[in-house]
């Protein structure tokens, strides 16, 4: 039976019967509070079973209180059809071609009652039809390869997703393009570093920081700047493209192993940490900021290496977390842990038996830092010393989220220990780096006056 | 160049033809005849701490130049939730501006340039706008959904204002008929634009977040004067419930206005009531003069779906056009673009509004929709003409005309030039159906100017950040009973009390009467007086003088007892007022020095009058029968003030001249 009802229930599925009223129905409803006219619209299922959800002619919508109605009547029906105008996206002779993989999120997106939230839309038709200039830039195809919230993002996905991108430039496409929800974006971009490598295209990640049905959203722009990466820089590396500053004035490209998510709701929210993100990005240039990357090649070699161990985990430490939370991972057929340490590297005394029966049983332990930025120095102090003595291997300055990936994608491939730390300690796309240049780190503070004459130039 | 009086005759000549007259000299009748009808949409800040969906400081504004950051935007049009695009948004669109917003950390979060979600609505500013829904005497809604209403012009961050709504379907009462209300919404108030120029547009964001509520009625204003009496009072109602905000823009008018057989047309941002009537009135002939012309054009093309206007690149030497806007244009390497409009000839200069033609219309949508500067074009009915008689020959040929057409010569970058051409089209097709659907911007002198496309309900779409309101009974019946006095008994408390009614506006507009009450109940004053001392010796100071800092209405509570404290007569408050006005930090002790009052015995002013009387009557020269009064109130007034009522000294000094008068 179709769901005439959407999304009401309790009390208002029960009015809306005893009227006879449909959703999408025009209704005429007489309250206790005066008469309202409108169109019945569908409720999100989560909001409660008291009102009803009318569309006036004004275009607002209110919410009438079931308890105070005392006569509905149906005079007409008009049923909405939320779709974005498809057109044919056109094909321009000698322009290069870029593939964009959908998986969701925020980029491409539109409303859904049933939540009342918005859920993810997209085809290269509908694309088109609401950023026309992308066919400017390259001729683009798309494929839909899921529709999930990048925080359902996981291992098949991220071994789909490697093997479709192997297979599009084993095809000859000239640069490849990610739309994901911007939540775990830098997570999937570091595995698909690890999982793809030595590609000789782009492999570009993007998403947006405010949906593109609001018409100030960055989703458009992010497109067009990270198709204009995919088609035309000769980046080959797997890189996050997202806002610089929060004004729509350019992109950065961020090196899939060195950018993270930094602002909970910020356009500008990635930034590349302990090092520059590679170039900048506007809608007709590339401006390269750092020099040794590699560079796009005409072959069509590539590997894929679609290797995860889902049982691998990150451990956040705080001051006296207790032993315990290791034990239960060892109890539970955990294969690898990740630690986020404080300062330098650390964690307290009382979790050094259960990391030593870590080593006993050949779960490796890579320790990394929660300051995010800065190496790990396990030299400096004896805890880190004693550490270093029950098997923990400082993972240098490969940040926690990089770290857990890699683990993952290692103890894929292989349960040698000495293989794991190889694969895990050898850098295979920046995610550590030798030195962390002076420009590596800057977060600038507000309300210093230098500080805030730049701001007052420079559009943060 | 010279005047083309040619093109001035035929601007005066359609001007009869329109039959504009001035409005104070158009009867009643006129408008009935028109057809007029007119609605409103009133603004009003509410007076609260913080803004409406964030918890930024309200209410605070810095200069212009003062900021601290700046940011650029764009916005794009997206769907509504019917699934289809709204016309305002796709022109806006077409534009291509460069927002640029100045923040002030102050009053600025990352809320307000919507890089935060918004924080649940200011329970405050939701109180004091269900409040005024009572005294509109609306249908309060069951739950609160906040919806998001775009605006692509860039005036919000978002691209949308977040506003609900209250109630709907109310009504208020005039002095002969009731005016019916649509609605009444919660909002967030704009930014305030520094500058629009070319592609660069740039806005102040102190204002933005700012909560509003907006009472829109129905088109039932017959008469410019209707307009106005329902604007008054709807801004006194919203005052006198004492929790909004007053001063500058903090109420904000937008006027709609339709004639038999034209459209609906909203005049935006009329800040002063008083400017009502003659916007509506120019409003309503404009909308009559489009009908007359597309009458005339309707008769003249036969096909009008194939009428097309021609564009061409100026390809002659125009080095001797001693014009600036097209030496300017020429020097910046803009292209002159020559434009014929078939059978469009007198259309151009035709009369719209006072000083107003159908050229000012494409004028002013070339400077919106294609960002030229005005002035933007030159014209073939121009009454300042530009283009020398060869020049002229030259253009002809160029666009081959005919004698029944009109030409166009506008100048622009090149990039500007397809929309400018598409604008100039479509202004003219729409001059084929009449009155075009649009949002006008309110001038100074009652004229209207082109400021978009009217939104339709198109624009609207649920806010998916917040999920909805419910509004319980029990919520209302306790805001209801924290309810301000109806502003329909506040107007009978001011008969009651025998206030004169040219106070009325005076005391309603700035929520007097509860003031009035207080100093009634507790200083035992006439409400007469105290009204009178407001409204018209007070209103009066405030015409003449410019004080250090705002003075404060409840300092003539604390002036009034002073007087009753040390025994004063009031008279003298007529001198107090200006000196407290200007600096309400003095003493009143002081206040009283700055006059040079002394303090009399009555009877020893009263001692005086018998030898003023005698010293008058030695000087005296003049056959003026009241001469002698006159002249001994003048020497007393000085020592008299404050001392004893002026009237009771009259009276006396009157009794004793009627006595001694036998001389």
């Amino acid at each position: 039976m179709i769901d005439i009802f959407k999304g009401y229930k309790g009390d208002a599925v029960e009015i809306l019967k005893k009227f006879n009223i449909r959703v999408w129905g025009d209704a005429e409803i007489k309250t206790t509070r005066g008469d309202f006219s409108g169109i019945i619209l569908p409720r999100s299922e989560n909001d409660d079973d008291k009102h009803i959800v009318l569309k006036l002619v004004t275009g607002y919508n209110v919410g009438i209180n079931v308890g105070t109605i005392t006569d509905m009547k149906e005079i007409g029906y008009k049923e909405a059809h939320y779709k974005i105008p498809e057109k044919k996206f056109p094909f321009t002779e000698g322009q290069p071609k870029v593939k964009l993989f959908g998986t969701g999120g925020t980029i491409a997106s539109r409303l859904d009652y049933r939540t009342g939230a918005v859920i993810p839309a997209f085809s290269p038709g509908e694309l088109y039809g609401a950023v026309p200039e992308l066919a400017d830039i390259c001729n683009l195809e798309t494929e839909k390869l899921f529709a999930v919230f990048s925080e359902n993002m996981g291992p098949e996905q991220y071994k789909t997703l490697a093997i479709a991108i192997g297979k599009e430039i084993e095809k000859g496409i000239d640069g490849i393009i990610i739309g994901h929800g911007t939540d775990t974006l830098h997570h999937t971009a570091a595995i698909l570093s690890f999982m793809i490598q030595d590609s000789p295209v782009p492999i570009i990640l993007v998403g947006s920081q405010r949906s593109s049905d609001r018409p100030s959203s960055d989703a458009a722009l992010n497109l067009m700047h990270a198709a204009t990466a995919a088609a035309q820089s000769d980046i080959a590396e797997v890189m996050v493209c997202m806002f610089g500053p929060t004004s729509d004035e350019y992109g950065l490209l961020h090196q899939g192993t060195r950018v993270r998510k930094m602002h909970s709701s910020y356009r500008s929210t990635f930034r590349t940490i302990g090092d520059t993100p590679i170039a900048t990005v506007t809608r007709d240039k590339i401006t390269p900021i750092k020099q040794n990357y590699n560079r796009r090649r005409d072959d069509r070699k590539v590997t894929i290496l679609p290797y995860f161990e889902e049982k691998v985990a990150l451990l956040y430490y705080y001051p006296n977390m207790q032993p315990d939370m290791i034990y239960s991972l060892i109890d539970n057929g955990y294969k690898g842990i990740v630690i986020a340490g404080t300062g330098l590297g650390h964690v307290n005394k009382p979790l050094y038996p259960a990391i030593k029966k870590c080593q006993e049983l050949g779960i490796p332990i890579f320790m990394t830092v929660q300051t995010l930025w800065g190496y790990v120095h396990m030299f400096v102090y004896d805890t880190g010393r004693d550490l270093m003595n029950y098997g923990i291997i400082p993972a240098e300055n490969m940040l926690p989220e990089v770290a857990i990936v890699k683990l993952s994608w290692a103890l894929g491939q292989t349960d040698d220990m000495e293989k794991v730390r190889e694969l895990m300690m050898t850098p295979i796309a920046n995610d550590i780096t030798k030195r962390e240049p002076y420009n590596g780190y800057l977060i600038y503070q507000g309300g210093i006056p230098e500080v805030e004459e730049f701001i007052k130039k420079v559009h943060k | 160049m010279g005047k083309d009086f040619k093109s001035e005759k035929k601007f005066k000549l359609s001007k009869t033809k329109v039959g504009y007259t001035p409005r104070t000299k158009t009867p009643l009748k006129t408008y009935k005849e028109l057809g007029f009808m007119s609605g409103l949409e009133v603004h009003q800040q509410l007076n609260t701490k913080e803004k409406l969906f964030c918890r930024c400081p309200a209410g605070l504004y810095s200069d212009f130049d003062d900021y601290d950051a700046e940011l650029i935007r764009h916005m794009r049009p997206t769907l509504s939730e019917m699934g289809t695009y709204d016309g305002t948004a796709l022109m806006e669109f077409r534009t291509k501006k460069n927002i640029t917003y100045r923040i002030k950390n102050e009053t600025t979060c990352t809320y307000d340039i919507d890089d935060t979600p918004p924080f649940p609505i200011n329970r405050e500013a939701l109180d004091y706008a269900i409040q005024i829904a009572f005294q509109l005497k609306l249908n309060i809604v069951g739950e609160l959904h906040i919806t998001r209403k775009q605006y692509l012009d860039g005036s919000i961050p978002t691209g949308f204002q977040r506003t609900a709504i209250i109630g709907i379907e109310g009504v208020i009462p005039l002095k002969k008929k009731k005016i019916r209300i649509i609605q009444l919404s919660i909002e967030e108030d704009s930014c305030r634009e520094v500058s629009d120029i070319g592609h660069e547009r740039i806005y102040q964001t102190d204002r933005l977040g700012i909560p509003l509520i907006e009472t829109v009625t129905y088109p039932d204003m017959k008469t410019p004067d209707e307009v106005l009496e329902a604007a008054q009072y709807i801004r006194f109602l919203n005052r006198s419930s004492g929790k909004v905000r007053v001063g500058i823009g903090a109420g904000r008018e937008d006027v709609n206005v339709s004639i038999t057989g034209g459209t609906r047309v909203e005049i935006k941002g009329v800040s002063h009531n008083k400017w009502i009537p003659e916007l509506t009135h120019n409003e309503a002939f404009r909308q009559k003069a489009l009908l007359i012309i597309k009458k005339e054009l309707n008769k003249r093309i036969l096909d009008l779906k194939k009428w097309k206007p021609i564009f061409k690149n100026v390809d002659f030497d125009v080095s001797d056009i001693e014009y600036t806007p097209i030496k300017e244009a020429m020097n910046n390497g803009w292209k002159l673009i020559a434009c014929n409009l078939p059978d469009f000839k007198d259309i151009l200069s035709h009369f719209l509004q006072p000083g107003k033609t159908f050229a000012d219309e494409l004028e002013g949508r070339l400077k919106v929709i294609a960002c030229l500067e005005k002035p933007n074009f030159v014209y073939s009915e121009d009454m300042n003409p530009v283009f020398s008689e060869s020049l002229l020959r030259q253009r002809k040929k160029l666009l081959n005309c005919k004698s029944n057409d009109a030409q166009i010569v506008f100048w622009a970058p090149q990039e500007d030039i397809e929309t400018a051409c598409e604008t100039i089209e479509e202004r003219c097709r729409l001059a084929f159906e009449g009155v075009p659907n649009e949002t006008r911007k309110a001038l100074k002198d009652g004229t209207t100017i082109f400021e978009r496309v009217l939104p339709g309900a198109d624009r609207m779409y649920p806010d998916t950040d917040s999920a909805p309101i419910p509004i319980e009974d029990e919520y209302l019946e306790k805001l209801r009973k924290e309810l301000p006095v109806d502003l329909v008994d506040r107007l009978k408390q001011l008969k009651k009390w025998q206030v004169p009614e040219d106070c009325y506006q005076y005391i309603l507009r700035n929520n007097l009467v509860p003031e009035i009450e207080r100093i009634n109940n507790d200083l035992k004053i006439s409400p007469k007086y105290i009204a009178t001392t407001f409204a018209h010796t007070l209103k009066h100071i405030e015409g003449q003088l410019i004080p250090d800092v705002p003075f404060l209405y409840t300092k003539i509570y604390e002036i009034f007892k002073f007087i009753i404290e040390k025994k004063l007569s009031f008279d003298i408050v007529k001198s107090f007022l200006p000196v407290i006005y200007l600096y309400s930090q003095m003493e009143f002790e002081s206040v009283l020095n700055s006059l040079e009052f002394e303090s009399y015995k009555e009877e020893v002013i009263l001692k005086n009058v018998s030898s003023l009387q005698s010293m008058f009557t030695k000087i005296n020269k003049s056959k003026n029968p009241l001469a002698a009064e006159k002249w001994i109130m003048g020497n007393l007034r000085p020592i008299a003030l404050g001392n004893i009522p002026l009237q009771k000294l009259n009276a006396f000094v009157r009794k004793s001249l009627s006595k001694g008068g036998a001389k």
